[in-house]
């Protein structure tokens, strides 16, 4: 055979420069595949003279990441032989080649026990060595006697591994731990540098796997106290020195213990109290490896119980590490005053001028940390200049950090302003600064604080007209303003404002600029959209332009667009047909609820909403209907119905002036048609411009007019027609206005377990006199609590006037259970046919 | 405890990877190939720690040589940073004239040298004379 006679294989060496020399990356994929095929054709051969140099090579090749698994076996073959440099290799490739996976490791194990008790110290230690990277659960059971007898050995090189590898296998095997404690206990009062750190390496884990444990070794914190203090006063050790700093490496993680065990213990805090300080004040920290001794330091202080004054004197490390050149000291001193800014506020507070400083840091990671801990510092004693320096960072930071701060700039001024007129400015500085990486949901907060401000809507609308007069590519700004303007136009005019400057604008340029940002490229479709309804609202502040609003408003009847074109569409016909009403309709916006208020709102009773619907028909004054929740929209759209089904009087809004926008929002949009209740959940509540477009949609509805003036001819009527085991379905049905013999009914599902409802259907079935048609379901998953709903349209039509009978069938699954539910719904009120 | 601790040159070639949690061999390609990456960009400019997923970051670059390790979050990165010198310290101390080569041809002593400085993880000596011991045993016993 040809194999027989091998080339002698290449050096490792020289297949390195072979590699490193390959001009693309396929030239080196050719060579290692060449190399792993010579290399697979030379382990078949049961000459084992180049076996070493054999798997050396596999172990660079895997390191390149090629596959090389195939040298497994060598290496345990390389393992078993009697030479050290065989075993060596062969270790080494076991500990790179094999994971704890596999089925391989029982050959190990079995040559790693013989290994443990040889007579020499290094290939006791490659078996230590290797065993600690690969160990498995089942090697560990094996293995842990051998160890734990290693770790009592009197020789330190093999100590402090096999100490190591007990770490190893208690990650493994968490139950073994007790039968390592002893011997662990015995290993403080070691001399060597190395077990001593492999030994309180191993009592941190200890500690920290299991509670009982960190009781019994809360004993040691006096000995620990001792080596440490031996450490920092014994003078200069020259094997174990860094930089003039003696052993930093065991001092630190002595101090890491110290943190564990120190925890929540009064007790051991004060025993370590005096040493935490001495090594606080003694640490040399003119080299770089005295900064990593005080960082850990001030991460025990800060773990631990410790006095008040240990603690000023953490924080003021980390204000020195602020103030130091190095970029890696001054990051870790932001990240740790991060964790600690929450506990010691005060003594954080006084290295604010530092901070802020911070703000201007060349690195980017710094000045994400600054910002972070600026926040958290804020409060109400120094809001004006931090935000003062906020704001300028906000101004030159980079475009990834915008959005989040200026939200944050928000909140924080919402909490903490002084007074308003500052709140006011500060956000439209955020406006105009941060452009437009204001994030959506902040508009519509902005605006709300606006509409509270009430004493400065002239100073506030001005101002934004001018902002938005300057620029109006910025769309956040844009959507405030607007909306603005639609609302308090008129106030635009105001000259008493005080200090500020006066604007000297006509109606006219106020239309221009609207105009101009409803053309511009530059604007969102959401733009233009506040932009075309503050046109609308405008028609009624400035009458003299009304025709012109029109015009272009009108224009967008053709927009491609369908929201837009939709305004368009309706905001015309409130013109052409409606005009009587525009005025009253195009009031200004009620004051809405705060968020947090409103949330609390929801859960109060209904009976109160009620009282004040009513009071809505009797002309009750404006101030009690805008206390008023749009939450309770639905019961009070209900109760209307009742009014009218009673016979009273009907209510036609043209003649009431409506005591409140909101008011009559909900009353046409639920009188125009139960219909648009699918579409009622899509209404952003917080942005105040959609609800005049709700009302619209209300007044545009085929049926609206018809129900309003013959308030019998119309009928509709909202009842449950299932409810079992917190899924309830009701029906909101009305008869047609167009076509008396169909009846529509709107099926809405909501779910008031505290688990979702998935894979929901629902279907119906008519008796054949009539006929069924069902559209397409908004969704097949109700979320739970009552947090929405699935809704579906069905129309039947009964063209011989027959009561309504309907079979319905409910298919779903919950909490993982397919459910089927029947059920058959006669309470059709009979107003629907007769 | 680090996680891993990768040498590599200038040109973003792997010179030495340790891991001491296992990973699948693709995985470990991807996590090194993206370090690598990360690391060559941010140089010397920046701060040398940094949160990557679940573990924290930290390199060190010197003239063609850069370290890089992943340390869980309980680990004083300080103390990494200053390890990575003296790292270098012991391996300057065996190669004279360190340079990036030398650990290439001598993966095996390298990878030697490191096992006696860390195991599983862990820190287990720190002093290059104590490391170096058996090295220059082993070398002493070939001659």
């Amino acid at each position: 055979m040809l194999s027989s006679i091998m080339p002698t294989p290449k050096r490792l060496r020289d297949l390195i420069r072979e590699i490193r020399s390959a001009r693309t990356a396929a030239d080196e994929r050719a060579v290692v595949q060449k190399e792993c095929a010579s290399i697979r054709e030379s382990f078949r051969e049961t000459d084992n003279t180049y076996r070493c140099r054999n798997v050396a090579k596999l172990l660079y090749i895997h390191m390149l990441g090629y596959p090389a698994h195939f040298g497994q076996l060598e290496c345990l073959k390389l393992i078993a032989s009697q030479r050290f440099t065989d075993k060596r290799i062969g270790y080494l490739g076991a500990m790179l080649l094999l994971d704890e996976r596999q089925d391989i490791h029982l050959l190990v194990t079995n040559s790693l026990k013989n290994d443990l008790s040889h007579q020499t110290q290094y290939i006791q230690s490659l078996a230590l060595c290797t065993m600690g990277s690969i160990c498995s659960a089942e090697m560990s059971r094996d293995l842990a006697g051998e160890i734990e007898k290693l770790i009592k050995s009197s020789n330190a090189y093999v100590k402090k591994k096999a100490i190591l590898c007990a770490f190893r296998i208690l990650r493994k095997v968490p139950d073994l731990m007790e039968m390592f404690i002893p011997s662990t206990r015995a290993l403080l009062n070691e001399k060597n540098h190395g077990v001593l750190l492999t030994a309180v390496c191993l009592i941190t884990e200890m500690c920290e796997k299991s509670p009982d444990t960190l009781m019994h070794f809360r004993k040691v914190v006096p000995q620990l106290v001792r080596i440490l203090k031996n450490l920092i006063m014994a003078g200069y050790s020259p094997e174990h020195d860094v930089s003039g700093v003696s052993d930093p490496f065991l001092q630190v993680k002595i101090l890491h213990l110290l943190r564990v065990l120190g925890k929540n213990d009064v007790e051991a805090s004060e025993t370590m109290n005096d040493i935490l300080a001495q090594v606080a004040t003694n640490t040399d920290t003119s080299k770089n490896v005295g900064h990593a001794i005080l960082y850990e330091i001030v991460l025990t202080i800060m773990g631990i119980k410790s006095e008040a004054g240990l603690r000023v004197l953490a924080v003021n490390i980390l204000g020195r590490f602020l103030l130091n050149n190095d970029k890696n000291i001054r990051y870790v001193a932001l990240n740790t005053l991060l964790r600690v800014v929450n506990a010691d506020n005060n003594a954080v507070q006084r290295h604010r001028t530092t901070i802020v400083d911070c703000l201007k840091d060349p690195d980017i990671s710094i000045r994400r940390r600054a910002v972070e801990l600026s926040f958290a510092l804020v409060n109400a004693n120094n809001i004006r200049g931090m935000m003062k320096e906020l704001l300028a960072y906000l101004e030159t930071c980079d475009p990834e950090f915008k959005s989040d701060c200026c939200s944050n700039i928000v909140f924080a001024a919402e909490k903490y302003s002084p007074n308003k007129r500052w709140h006011i400015d500060t956000v439209m500085k955020v406006l105009t600064t941060a452009g437009n990486y204001v994030k959506s949901d902040l508009v519509s907060i902005l605006i709300q604080m606006i509409a509270e401000t009430t004493q400065l809507h002239a100073y506030t609308v001005q101002q934004l007209f001018l902002a938005m007069q300057r620029d109006i590519s910025q769309q956040p700004l844009v959507q405030v303003a607007s909306w603005c303007i639609g609302e308090y136009g008129e106030q635009l005019f105001n000259t008493t404002v005080e200090d500020a400057e006066a604007v000297n604008v006509t109606d006219e340029e106020v239309v221009d600029v609207l105009e101009k940002v409803l053309i511009s490229k530059l604007s969102a479709v959401e733009t233009k959209e506040y932009a075309i309804t503050a046109l609308l609202k405008l028609s009624t502040r400035f009458k003299s332009l009304s025709e012109k609003i029109k015009r272009i408003i009108s224009v967008y009847s053709r927009s491609t667009n369908v929201e837009l074109q939709q305004r368009s569409v309706e905001y015309t016909s409130l013109f052409d047909k409606y005009d009587q009403m525009r005025s009253a309709l195009l009031e200004q916006m009620p004051l809405m609820e705060n968020r947090s208020k409103s949330v609390f709102a929801a859960n109060g009773e209904t009976s109160e909403g009620n009282d004040i619907l009513l009071g809505t028909n009797e002309n009750v004054d404006r101030t009690n209907a805008e206390n008023k929740q749009q939450s309770t929209v639905q019961s009070e759209s209900r109760n209307i119905l009742d009014l009218l089904d009673v016979g009273t009087s009907p209510v036609i809004p043209s003649k009431q002036e409506p005591p409140s926008k909101s008011g009559g929002v909900d009353l046409l949009d639920l009188l125009g048609g139960v219909a648009s209740l699918a579409a009622e959940p899509a209404m952003p509540n917080l942005v105040p411009v959609a609800p005049s477009v709700n009302l619209i949609d209300g007044l545009i509805g085929p049926a609206a007019p018809n129900i309003l003036l013959n308030g019998s001819a119309g009928f509709s009527s909202t009842f449950t027609a299932f409810s079992k085991n917190g899924l309830l379905v009701e029906f909101a049905c009305e008869r047609d206005g167009g076509q008396p013999t169909v009846t529509s009914i709107s099926m809405k599902a909501t779910n008031s377990t505290p688990t979702p409802i998935s894979e929901f259907v629902f279907q119906a079935a008519v008796p054949k006199s009539f006929q069924v048609q069902l559209e397409s379901p908004s969704g097949n998953f109700i979320p739970p609590l009552n947090g929405g709903g699935v809704t579906q349209l069905i129309k039947v039509s009964n063209p011989q006037k027959q009561s309504i009978r309907m079979r319905i069938r409910l298919t779903y699954k919950h909490n993982g259970n397919s459910v089927t539910e029947m059920g058959e719904v006669n309470s059709f009120p009979p107003e629907l046919w007769q | 405890m680090i996680k891993f601790l990768l040498l590599i040159n200038k040109h973003g070639q792997i010179c030495i990877s340790k891991h001491y949690q296992h990973l699948e061999q693709e995985d470990r390609q991807r996590l090194e190939k993206e370090l690598i990456g990360i690391c060559l960009k941010r140089g010397n400019k920046k701060s040398s720690f940094l949160e990557y997923h679940d573990f924290i970051l930290v390199y060190r670059c010197y003239l063609d040589l850069f370290f890089i390790a992943g340390i869980t979050k309980d680990e004083n990165e300080m103390a990494i940073y200053e390890f990575f010198h003296l790292i270098l310290e012991t391996l300057d101390k065996y190669f004279p004239k360190l340079s990036e080569v030398d650990i290439q041809f001598n993966l095996d002593k390298v990878h030697m040298i490191l096992d006696e400085m860390i195991i599983n993880g862990n820190i287990v000596e720190t002093s290059p004379a104590r490391i170096l011991a058996p090295i220059e045993l082993l070398d002493a016993a070939k001659r």
